[in-house]
């Protein structure tokens, strides 16, 4: 049972790094415009585009 | 005429909305509208690749808002406004500082709740399972107390962050001295924490913390459902603010510039041109034209108007240019008869309890009597330990807690305004769709609600085809509304013509082949011999033939007859109320086969017909778009408005629709009734779940276990019904 000391730390960890990536995509604005993010990966990406398209509203 | 008028004028100002960002770039903001797919979003944003020194674009497909930066003179931004319009959109202004920043806080505070709980539900359940799966024996006493430990740690500071919407909720309905569906689930999960940590304390065998996490996780995703259905609506609303109607043409000295319309001021000189809308109540300074006020009075006959007129915000210009000054807002009779009557009105949607309240104060008392019961019951009659007995009746509060009651309204309503948005229908309130389901009767205005509100030439029948291409030819080259509506109502190749020339209220003339043609008012080159129509009419004269009339009618929105038979095949009645002229709302309704009708209402006759009836005990729903209908249907039950309607009535409407037909009208209703079903359905699932769960939990059999099968099933079970809604849509 001593292997739980190592694997409940390990995932509780993971479990965090997911949450984070969840707080961090909320606060960088991924779930402001959620139908125009379903639409966009229909386009190709060989029309080039002059920068980053990303919605990321500046702070 | 003076040398304004006669003049063409630029014909935007988007420079006018440019702002300098901190890093010293421009930042343009515009609202663009139709777009529906992944092109439409490569068309628009396609305008960075056009104009190299754009550093940035943004474009919100869902609301419809976009932002462009770039380096460089600030008038760039007409020329890129006139790029994304020649895409094939259309582009209004915009103020992105009217959006709410409150919505959007709230919006972002519930899914960071609902992640944390998520994730804590997730680990909490990790440990649950390994606990469920073996006994004491097995996994050892110390393993147990730590694995309950760990959950206690996860859970306590996740309920404290998590469970926040819920206790300020219960909290702001305590303090108001009644109570909602949050004062039990508030005390249900303090209580059920508490209880647990009590029995880790005692090393005990039952925790509860996996429950308590899956009850907020569950009611969580109901809240932020709810909250999007709102939001969604609240933003569009929104949005229709913020879209700043239109530039306004001002002229300083000789110079003319495009302002927008919020920032024309008293005492500035506007030039409004034929076919474009007076920006601010005023006078007329100069040029003779007519005024279409349909949208304020019903009225379909256009008024003629000239030097010392007063004008009104919000109406037509539809002959000739004019140039007016801005005056004070005009205390005018109708607007200010229609606010006063709008401050009188009884918000009866206000007084509506919406049916998950209902179901919350018949719900909460019981709830709590059955717990109490439980507990005074194994205590007195059962003789049990007060521990094991406040247990037991804690878990009755956990497993009635309600998962699915939480779910069985937000989740069909989300559904069902979601899928009436993609068919162009708006619903602004949750609960708009639940007054609709129980309507009696059908108000309707005439004027730009049954009918199109533009004014169309009736046939053109028994013209030879030569005179018919002369005169929509010489039609072509008018700016006045109605005969633009005439070049517009057939398609023919045109003709050259010369000596092209425009008389303001008078019609405009022309050389064909060197006869003279003119088109016209009555008294220019009409007939006076022939009755006048009680419609507006134009006339066409070439030499040496005789005058031909065009009556123009305001003809019926598509499908007006068959939405209006539908509601009279459920019982609906359908009553027409309208500011317009005895024969020609006579006309409508004969047309529609409605028995009764008013002509020549004031604004303030229907609000009071409305009034009688819902004091009889009427629900009523009004359906209208113009200034006149603003008061009533901010006093009916429930109110639908056309996209085209005034500002004041799409602010009032509950419900908006965005078509030429009326069919959606109908359509709504029948969603309403069928999202009605289902939240009864939701409900009846609910309490067939309580029946068979709380005598369980009465019995003390309720392991943790049990608790978190109980509610995850109830919970699925009601959103799979819900599901049902998508057929219909």
């Amino acid at each position: 049972m001593s292997v739980l000391l190592y694997m409940i730390p390990v995932a509780l960890l993971l479990g965090t790094v997911g949450l984070g990536a969840f707080i961090w995509s909320l606060k960088s604005g991924q779930y402001d415009d959620l139908d125009g993010a379903a639409q966009r990966i229909l386009n190709d990406d060989d029309v080039k585009q002059p920068e980053e398209q990303d919605k990321k509203p500046k702070k | 005429m003076s040398e304004a008028l006669s003049q063409t004028s630029i014909e935007t100002g988007y420079e006018s909305l440019v702002k300098k960002t901190d890093d010293g770039t421009r930042k343009l903001s515009v609202y663009v509208q139709g777009a529906y797919c992944a092109a439409c979003i490569q068309k628009i944003e396609s305008v960075a690749q056009h104009f190299s020194t754009i550093t940035e674009t943004c474009f919100n497909f869902t609301t419809g808002a976009m932002r462009i930066e770039w380096d460089g003179r600030p008038d760039l931004a007409n020329d890129m406004v006139a790029y994304i319009e020649a895409q094939g959109y259309d582009v209004l202004p915009y103020d992105p500082d009217l959006q709410d920043e409150a919505v959007k806080r709230e919006d972002r505070f519930l899914l960071l709740c609902l992640g944390v709980a998520g994730f804590a539900m997730g680990n909490v359940m990790l440990l649950s399972v390994g606990v469920w799966s073996s006994d004491a024996e097995t996994m050892g006493y110390a393993t147990r107390e730590f694995m309950h430990f760990i959950s206690a740690l996860i859970a306590c500071p996740v309920l404290l962050f998590s469970g926040r919407p819920f206790f300020r909720s219960s909290m702001r309905a305590l303090s108001g001295g009644h109570t909602n569906m949050d004062v039990p689930i508030s005390v249900a999960l303090l209580l059920a924490t508490s209880m647990s940590l009590y029995e880790l304390a005692h090393s005990g065998e039952h925790v509860y913390f996996d429950s308590v996490l899956m009850l907020i996780f569950f009611l969580l995703i109901g809240r932020y459902l709810e909250f999007r259905a709102r939001k969604n609506a609240g933003a569009a609303a929104l949005d229709l603010r913020a879209a700043l109607s239109s530039f306004a043409t001002i002229l300083e000295g000789k110079t003319q510039k495009r302002v927008a319309v919020h920032e024309v001021k008293q005492g500035m000189i506007a030039l409004v041109k034929a076919g474009e809308k007076i920006p601010a109540d005023g006078v007329v300074i100069d040029g003779i034209s007519e005024i279409d006020s349909a949208i304020m009075s019903g009225e379909t006959l256009p008024q003629t108007v000239k030097k010392g007129s007063r004008l009104l915000a919000g109406t037509l210009n539809i002959a000739a240019p004019i140039k007016m000054e801005v005056s004070k807002a005009v205390q005018d009779s109708l607007l200010f008869e229609v606010a006063e009557l709008m401050d009188n009105a009884g918000q009866s949607n206000a007084r509506y309890v919406r049916l998950a309240d209902r179901a919350a104060q018949l719900y909460t008392p019981f709830v709590h009597v059955i717990s109490l019961l439980a507990f005074l019951g194994w205590v007195f009659v059962g003789g049990m330990a007060w521990q094991e007995a406040l247990m037991i009746s804690v878990t009755v509060l956990i497993i009635t807690c309600p998962c699915a009651l939480g779910l069985a309204v937000p989740v069909v309503q989300v559904l069902a305004t979601g899928g009436l948005m993609k068919r162009g229908l708006l619903v602004k309130s949750g609960d708009a769709l639940e007054r609709l389901a129980v309507i009696d009767q059908v108000i309707w205005d005439k004027t730009g609600t049954l009918t199109n509100g533009v004014l169309m030439p009736e046939s053109l029948t028994g013209i030879p085809k030569k005179t018919h291409q002369i005169i929509i030819s010489l039609a072509h080259h008018s700016s006045h509304v109605l005969a633009k509506n005439l070049a517009a109502s057939s398609d023919v190749d045109l003709l050259d013509l010369t000596h092209v020339k425009e008389y303001p209220a008078k019609g405009i003339a022309a050389k064909f082949q060197g006869k003279k043609i003119r088109l016209g008012a009555r008294t220019w080159c009409g007939n006076k011999a022939v009755k006048p129509s009680q419609s507006p009419e134009l006339w066409f004269e070439m030499d040496g033939q005789k005058p031909i009339q065009f009556v123009f009618v305001d003809s019926l929105r598509d499908n007006a007859e068959q939405v209006i038979q539908g509601f009279s095949a459920a019982g609906i009645k359908s009553t027409i109320l309208s500011g317009d002229q005895e024969f020609a709302v006579k006309k409508a309704a004969q047309n529609l086969k409605v028995e009764e009708f008013y002509a020549a209402q004031s604004p303030k006759d229907k609000f009071e017909f409305l009034h009688k009836k819902q004091q009889a005990g009427s629900h009523i729903l009004m359906v209208g778009d113009g200034l006149n209908d603003t008061a009533v249907m901010c006093e009916a039950f429930v109110s639908i408005a056309p996209g085209s309607a005034i500002d004041m009535a799409l602010n009032e409407a509950d419900i908006l629709f965005s078509s030429h037909s009326l069919e959606p009208v109908g359509k709504v209703w029948s969603i309403a009734r069928k999202v009605q079903q289902l939240i009864f359905q939701n409900f009846g699932l609910a309490v067939i779940y309580n029946i068979l769960a709380v005598p369980i939990a009465l019995a003390g059999l309720v392991t943790p276990f049990v608790a978190a099968i109980a509610m995850s099933g109830s919970s699925l079970i009601v959103i799979a019904n819900s599901f049902r809604l998508r057929s219909q849509l």
